[in-house]
C-alpha cells in the first residue's frame, strides 16, 4: 500500500516535472524557432557565469523577472476571482497531462508499472473535459477583470474553445470506433499492430481525415496565432489585459502547456504513443523478417524516448505554424469552426462507420 | 471542393517556405558550430557591440577639428560653420593667435550635441577643411545635457 502510494507520487513529480520544463523550455524554443525561420538569431544574451549557451537559460531570467514584477490587482476587479482566474487555467491544462502514456509497463522490483501516472478507462473523455474547463480561467479572468477589452477577450475564447470542442470530439469519435476503447493506454496498445502486415498501425494511417480535423481544432484550442481570438494582441488585448506579473505568467506557462498537452495527445492518439515502428516487446521485427532483438530495458528506454521525440516534433510544427499564417479574423474562426471542421467530423464519423459496418 | 483544395495549397506552400527557412539556416548554424567553414551564416544579425558593421566612407558622426602640423587646431576662427550651421548647435569663440600668418583662432570651440542634426553644412562651409565629421563615433549617449556639449579645440 505504501509503496503504491509512492510510486503515484514519484509518478506524478515526474509527469510535473516533465510537463513544466518542457514549457519552461518552449518558450525559449519559440523564440529560437522563430527567429531561425526569419533569418535572425534570437535570444542568446542570457548567461550563467558567462556560459551562454544559445541563450538556454533565458526562461529562467524570464522566469525571475517575472517573479520580482509587481503582482497588481486593478480597483475595480473582484480580488479572489481575479486570484482564481490564472490558477484554474494553469490547473485544468497541467491535470489532464496524467492519463498520457510514456511508455510501455515496466517491471520494476517485481512489480508491473505503467508507465503513466493514471490509466482511465476514459481518459480521453477525461483529456477533452479538462481542456474544456479551461474555458473557465479565460472567463473568469475576463469578468474579474472588469475591463471591457478582457470581457469581450474572454467572451470570444469562451464561444472559440466550446466550438471547437465539438470538431475535436467529433474527430475523436472516429478514432474511438477503430481502437474499441476510452484509455490512452489501450488505444497506444491498439496502435503498435501492424496494417496489411506492413504499415504500423497508426490512427493518422487509419483516420487521415480525423487527425486533419483534430490538428486544426487542438491548434484552435491552444488558442494561439492563427486562432488567437481570446487574446488578439493586434486588436484587443484580451483576457489578460488586467494582468500582470506572475499571474500574467501564468497565463503565458498555460499557453505553452496547452501546446505540450495537445501535442502529447496527437503523438499519443494519432502516431502511435510510445509505439515505435515494428519495435516489438522483445526487439525489432520488420516486415521483410529478421531484426535485432534488445533486451527490455533498451526497447523500453526506446519507446520513451519516441514518445518524446514525437512530442517535441509536434510542438516545433505548432510553433512553425503559429510563426507561418496570419491569423483569422473572428467570424472566420467561427466558420471555420462550424461550417469546417464539424461536417468534415461527421463526415469522418459516417464514413468510419461505412466502412466498419462493411468490413 | 476545388477552392478548399486551393487554400490547403497555399497553406502547405506557407507551411514550405518557412521550415525550408529554417531548416538551411539550421543546417549553416549547425555547420559552424562544429566549426566547418561556410560561405553562408544561418543568419543576418550582426550582434552589435561585439561585432560592428563597417560605416559607410561617406558617413556623418562625431565632429572633429584637423590638427595643423604643430598639433594647434587649424581652425581659423571665420564663424563661416557658426553661420551657416541650421540648428545653431557650434559655438566659437574668436581669439588672436600669435603666429601672425594665421591671425585668429578658436578660443574655445563647442558642439552642442543635443542640437546638432548631422547635417555636414559645417564642413561643407569650411574654407581651411578644419572641421570634419569622420571620427567614427557614433554612440553619443551621456548621462546629462551638460556632457553633449562637447569641445572640440580640446584634443
Amino acid at each position: 500500500m505504501l509503496a503504491d502510494t509512492l510510486i503515484v507520487l514519484v509518478k506524478v513529480v515526474l509527469a510535473l516535472t516533465w510537463t513544466l520544463l518542457l514549457a519552461l523550455f518552449l518558450t525559449w524554443v519559440e523564440r529560437k524557432e522563430s527567429a531561425v525561420m526569419q533569418d535572425r538569431i534570437g535570444a542568446n544574451r542570457a548567461s550563467v557565469f558567462g556560459i551562454r549557451l544559445f541563450g538556454l537559460f533565458q526562461p529562467f531570467a524570464d522566469a525571475i523577472k517575472m517573479l520580482f514584477k509587481e503582482d497588481f490587482t486593478p480597483a475595480f476587479s473582484q480580488r479572489v476571482l481575479h486570484w482564481l482566474a490564472p490558477a484554474l487555467s494553469f490547473f485544468f491544462v497541467a491535470v489532464s497531462i496524467v492519463a498520457v502514456p510514456f511508455g510501455n509497463p515496466v517491471r520494476l522490483f517485481g512489480r508491473t508499472i505503467p508507465l503513466q501516472v493514471a490509466d482511465l478507462n476514459a481518459a480521453v473523455l477525461f483529456v477533452l473535459a479538462m481542456l474544456s474547463l479551461g474555458i473557465y480561467g479565460i472567463l473568469i479572468s475576463g469578468w474579474a477583470s472588469s475591463n471591457r477589452f478582457a470581457l469581450i477577450g474572454s467572451l470570444r475564447g469562451a464561444a472559440q474553445l466550446i466550438s471547437y470542442e465539438v470538431g475535436l470530439g467529433l474527430s475523436l469519435v472516429g478514432l474511438v470506433m477503430v481502437f474499441p476503447s476510452l484509455s490512452l493506454s489501450r488505444i497506444v496498445d491498439f496502435q503498435g499492430g501492424l496494417l496489411f502486415g506492413a504499415i504500423p498501425k497508426w490512427g493518422v494511417v487509419i483516420q487521415p481525415l480525423g487527425f486533419a480535423v483534430f490538428f486544426l481544432a487542438g491548434m484552435a484550442g491552444t488558442k494561439r496565432v492563427p486562432f488567437d481570438m481570446p487574446e488578439g494582441e493586434s486588436e484587443i488585448i484580451g483576457f489578460y489585459t488586467e494582468y500582470g506579473g506572475l499571474k500574467f505568467g501564468l497565463f503565458m506557462f498555460t499557453d505553452f502547456l496547452e501546446v505540450i498537452v495537445f501535442a502529447a495527445l496527437a503523438t499519443t492518439l494519432f502516431f502511435g504513443g510510445w509505439q515505435v515502428p515494428w519495435l516489438l516487446d522483445g526487439g525489432f521485427s520488420f516486415p521483410w523478417g529478421g531484426g535485432p532483438a534488445l533486451p527490455s530495458w533498451a526497447v523500453t528506454v526506446l519507446r520513451v524516448l519516441s514518445f518524446n521525440l514525437k512530442v517535441l516534433f509536434f510542438c516545433w510544427l505548432q510553433v512553425l505554424t503559429r510563426w507561418t499564417y496570419p491569423r483569422f479574423r473572428y467570424d472566420q474562426v467561427m466558420d471555420l469552426g462550424w461550417k469546417v471542421l464539424v461536417p468534415l467530423g461527421a463526415l469522418n464519423v459516417l464514413a468510419t462507420g461505412l466502412v466498419l459496418a462493411v468490413r | 471542393m476545388i477552392k478548399a483544395w486551393l487554400v490547403v495549397k497555399e497553406l502547405l506552400r506557407g507551411a514550405r517556405i518557412t521550415s525550408r527557412h529554417f531548416f538551411v539556416n539550421m543546417t549553416f548554424h549547425t555547420l559552424r558550430l562544429f566549426g566547418v567553414k561556410t560561405k553562408r551564416r544561418g543568419a543576418v544579425t550582426i550582434q552589435y557591440p561585439e561585432v560592428r558593421k563597417e560605416l559607410s566612407p561617406r558617413h556623418r558622426s562625431l565632429h572633429r577639428i584637423r590638427p595643423r602640423d604643430d598639433g594647434k587646431p587649424s581652425c581659423v576662427a571665420c564663424m563661416l560653420c557658426v553661420t551657416v550651421c541650421p540648428s545653431e548647435c557650434l559655438y566659437v569663440e574668436a581669439a588672436e593667435d600669435p603666429d601672425p600668418e594665421v591671425q585668429k583662432r578658436p578660443a574655445s570651440f563647442v558642439v552642442d550635441l543635443n542640437r546638432c542634426c548631422f547635417c555636414g553644412f559645417c564642413v561643407e562651409a569650411c574654407p581651411v577643411d578644419a572641421i570634419r565629421m569622420d571620427t567614427g563615433e557614433i554612440r553619443l549617449a551621456a548621462r546629462g545635457r551638460a556632457d553633449l556639449r562637447i569641445p572640440l579645440d580640446k584634443p
